[in-house]
């Protein structure tokens, strides 16, 4: 039986974590687990890669809702890519899209970060 | 029973990780008689969110030391997903989700699933009886896409 695996790259500032696999009630508990060791670790600068990601029950959905607050009060955010119109068909019932960001390709992700990081040092410069 | 009806069961120990099987199970049967891979999907995720709400609340995570049951009807119209369990049972008319946008905003957790049963499925209804059976049933209609015409199944049928 295939199951969940998760990958995590470290790249400067920023974690990328490659989801596998089937991520349901089972699994929710490992990726919930991985966000709380970022968290722990100060990293918030979060991005979710969804290609290889075959299946999402409301479970998982559930864990980026439990983390998204904690990582956004560090300045932090969780930005998604590479869904499968499947995959994002579970994430646009449930409204996700007017929540968090979700683009195609990883790089638009790394950009996001990218422009929020240079307008936060535009407005410190101002001030 | 209607003719033409054909019924598949599953009864299993109320674990999570049981929960690959169950879609498995749920999504053979379900390409076997007709549907798409999109509805397919659907009726995969309708169950696993029924199946995941049993194992998690009714039985509140005693895993395993309980069975669920997954029935499946099929006839020439529509597909019906009943999921049986023998636990505590809960108000349904408590788990309505009425506006998505304010419940997400609330970032509350849990309660997704019901809202996601209602909306992958054509019909959801409960009949809870705490402690001895609850049961979710739920139904997809096998739809002609080209013609987009719903094949409602008769009353009479029943």
């Amino acid at each position: 039986m295939e199951t969940f695996t998760i990958q995590r790259q470290d790249k400067d500032e920023l974690s990328i974590l490659n989801l596998s696999g089937f991520l349901d009630a089972h699994t929710a508990p490992e990726l919930e687990k991985q966000l709380d060791q970022l968290i722990n670790e100060g990293r918030s600068k979060i991005i979710v890669n969804f290609a290889n990601l075959n299946y999402i029950s409301s479970a998982g959905l559930g864990v980026f809702m439990g983390k998204i607050e904690t990582v956004r009060s560090m300045n932090g955010d969780i930005k998604m890519c590479r869904m499968t119109p499947k995959i994002f068909r579970v994430f646009d019932l449930l409204g996700f899209p007017t929540l968090y960001d979700i683009v195609q390709e990883e790089e638009e992700a790394v950009q996001l970060f990218a422009s929020k990081e240079r307008s936060s040092r535009r407005a410190d410069d101002r001030a | 029973m209607p003719k033409n009806e054909m019924t598949y069961c599953l009864r299993i120990p109320s674990r999570t990780d049981n929960l690959e099987l169950i879609r498995e199970f749920v999504a053979r049967v379900a390409r076997k008689v007709g549907f798409d891979e999109d509805d397919v999907g659907k009726i995969e995720l309708a169950c696993d969110e029924a199946c995941s709400n049993v194992i998690k609340h009714a039985y509140e995570q005693k895993n395993g030391s309980q069975s669920l049951d997954v029935v499946i009807r099929v006839d020439l119209k529509k597909l019906t997903l009943i999921v049986t369990d023998h636990g505590k049972g809960f108000d349904p008319s408590k788990v309505i989700v009425p506006d998505m946008k304010e419940y997400l905003a609330q970032l509350k957790v849990g309660g997704l699933g019901i809202y996601l049963m209602r909306t992958l499925m054509d019909e959801v209804d409960y009949d809870i009886k705490p402690g001895v059976r609850n049961q979710v049933k739920m139904v997809k209609y096998l739809i002609d896409k080209k013609s987009s015409k719903v094949v409602k199944a008769d009353r009479n049928e029943e």
